[in-house]
């Protein structure tokens, strides 16, 4: 017993040395020893094996199936708009053959819409070993699946202690680490030391997930008295983001364990967090934003304008909120790469911890992020113009596609006025007012 | 590592949908999918609100029209059959079945089950007639509050009289498909 005993402890510690050793002192000062990068080449030679063994084994079986399971959309759109197909068809007056427009947008829009397809995890086009991804991929051969076993294996009992013992450390770092700084008297150490933990503890987390990073365009960071502009697929952006660099966050106060993360931190640097109550006076909020704009020795915001989770195939709507503050925006644009992990947090289906549970499982976080050019509000443009600008210009970078509905559709029902604004469009045609209405679907009529 | 989605999908169902519709086996399965995601309550059948809940079809003039076309009389819920079906009307007609033989049941898709489908959105009650109010109703779906009622009167009158050749004020489904001839 004793001898099981001493062994346990022996195998904990070497273990616990090899963490410190690798991956704990390395964070500290930012260095990377290239564990990542051999597993990432290893992970990806094993995925191109796997893909070419589907290929090959399906051949043999149903040639059709996989192909028709890899293109992504089930109808062809004709894309006109209302104008050009019902002017198509005529000319100025009502037709009984006009309903015959909407019914096929309707049916189009029931078998496969723009909308709720952000709001699930992006399918994949060649199954990356994963159970979860396995949607309609069938049994190929006994050596895929003993890879598969392997790959269930490593990342169940050798990556997931792992990861779990990092993000632990990296959470418990933050909040000593930043609860230690804040006890300092304001001044340049105290800053200095404040970026140093948050950069480790954000290292840390990084590694905990695994996270391969590559960041594009350093040269954008964003600068002090700026605000940080990114889309938002999940909580793990901040993570992704603060790992290159420091931010003052913005957020509504939490309990619990995010409720102690930022109540520490907020001592050692001057986050701006609001209570549930102060959240719905938007001028309290954007008082206190301004503010902290407007002193050029705060640290850049970080703000996610969508508002809610998208699954990263596009960029939503930008509430024009944060584009009111004023100062220079630094647009940034975050693009996963499915393949190794999907990182997009599904709310209504996933709780929190099956959330981090899911991804700390993942085979890793792949991510690029384009820093872009610092942006500002011209003359004569609107805070909805402005918004829409650096939308485009995201969604050009990250390669996602550019959409103007409202992220909140997730949950809330779509406005009315849209719908009017097409029984105008319609209604202009068929009396022949002359000047058509221009479709413009999607400003924010607030 | 079977495939989740046509696992809940039984072959022979499958079998029988494709017979039924024509749509291919993973068109069915997309479709189940589809199907599936967008019935949150996990019962096997969607009700108006599911549909509701897409903001394209929402913003559909005749969205709630359409919506009523995948109801069967007096029901709130349809099942994958059901869905399918209706579906069919729509579905793209491909090039091998151009010619395919004239003595076995007309295919959902075929122009006179589409210019049916089409009837039935404007008949409401069912009475194989549209009415001056029914085609009034579909108007006034169509353009919101933006045209007079005088004015939609009138070309709900201009179009019955085009169309009407019996001379009942109505227009009946073989002069509602002698209207689209040329299309």
């Amino acid at each position: 017993m004793e001898a099981w005993g001493a062994a346990v402890a022996a195998a904990l510690s070497v273990w616990f040395a090899l963490v410190l050793g690798l991956i704990l002192l390395p964070s500290v000062v930012g260095l990377s020893l290239g564990i990542s990068e051999l597993y990432m080449t290893v992970l990806v030679k094993t995925l191109e094996w796997a893909t070419r063994r589907i290929e090959k084994g399906v051949k043999k079986q149903q040639a059709r199936m996989l192909k028709d399971s890899a293109s992504n959309g089930i109808i062809q759109r004709v894309d006109t708009t209302m104008e050009k197909e019902i002017a198509s068809l005529h000319r100025a007056d009502f037709e009984l053959s006009d309903i015959f427009y909407f019914c096929r947008e309707g049916f189009e829009a029931i078998v496969e819409d723009e909308v709720t397809q952000r709001f699930s995890s992006e399918e994949l086009v060649s199954w990356n070993l994963l159970t979860r991804t396995n949607i309609n991929f069938q049994y190929i051969s006994l050596r895929l699946t003993i890879v598969w076993v392997i790959g269930v294996l490593v990342r169940y009992c050798l990556l997931l202690p792992l990861r779990l013992t990092l993000a632990t450390i990296g959470i418990h770092s933050m909040i000593v680490g930043t609860t230690l700084v804040g006890c300092l008297p304001n001044g340049s150490i105290k800053d200095w030391l404040s970026e140093l933990v948050h950069l480790t503890s954000s290292r840390i987390l990084v590694r905990a997930l695994s996270g391969t990073i590559h960041y594009h365009n350093k040269e954008n960071k964003p600068q002090k008295g700026g605000i940080c502009v990114a889309n938002h697929t999940s909580p793990i952006d901040v993570i992704i983001l603060t790992n290159d660099g420091c931010y003052a966050m913005v957020g509504q106060t939490h309990g619990g364990l995010m409720g102690v993360i930022q109540r520490a931190t907020v001592k050692a640097c001057p986050h701006v967090w609001f209570e549930r109550s102060e959240v719905k006076d938007r001028h309290l909020v954007m008082k206190r934003l301004k503010e902290h704009v407007a002193d050029k020795n705060k640290l850049p915001i970080l703000i996610f304008p969508e508002g809610t989770c998208i699954n990263n195939t596009s960029v939503m709507m930008f509430k024009k909120g944060s584009f009111e503050i004023g100062g220079t925006i630094y647009p940034v644009a975050i693009k996963y790469d499915p393949q190794f992990g999907d990182a997009f947090w599904n709310s209504s289906k996933y709780n929190a911890v099956s959330y981090l549970l899911r991804l700390m499982t993942s085979w890793a976080i792949v991510c690029n992020v384009w820093y872009l050019p610092p942006m500002v509000r011209e003359e004569g443009e609107d805070a909805v113009q402005f918004a829409n600008r650096v939308k485009s210009a995201i969604a050009l970078q990250g390669g996602l596609t550019e959409l103007p509905w409202d992220g909140g559709l997730k949950r809330a029902k779509v406005k009315e006025t849209f719908k009017e604004e097409q029984q105008k469009n319609y209604s202009k045609m068929i009396v022949g007012n002359g000047s058509s209405g221009n479709l413009s679907s999607g400003t924010e009529p607030d | 590592m079977g495939s989740r989605a046509s696992t809940l999908l039984r072959d022979e169902e499958i079998e029988e949908i494709k017979k039924e519709t024509g749509f291919s086996h993973s068109q069915i399965t997309r479709l189940y999918s589809r199907f599936t995601s967008l019935d949150k309550g996990e019962n096997g059948t969607l009700s108006r609100e599911d549909f509701q809940r897409i903001p394209e079809l929402a913003i559909n003039p005749l969205g709630d029209r359409i919506i009523n076309a995948f109801f069967p009389e007096g029901e709130d819920q349809v099942n994958f059959r059901g869905f399918m079906r209706t579906l069919a009307h729509f579905r793209p007609i491909e090039d091998n079945e151009k010619s395919k033989d004239q003595n076995g049941p007309e295919p959902l898709n075929s122009r006179s089950n589409k210019l049916h489908f089409a009837f039935r959105l404007y008949d409401l009650d069912k009475d194989d007639k549209i009415s001056r109010d029914e085609l009034l109703q579909v108007l006034r779906m169509m353009v919101g509050v933006n045209i007079s009622d005088e004015q939609l009167g009138s070309i709900a009158d201009r179009t019955i009289q085009e169309a009407d050749q019996d001379g009942d004020s109505a227009i009946s489904f073989a002069e509602f498909v002698k209207a689209f001839q040329y299309l």
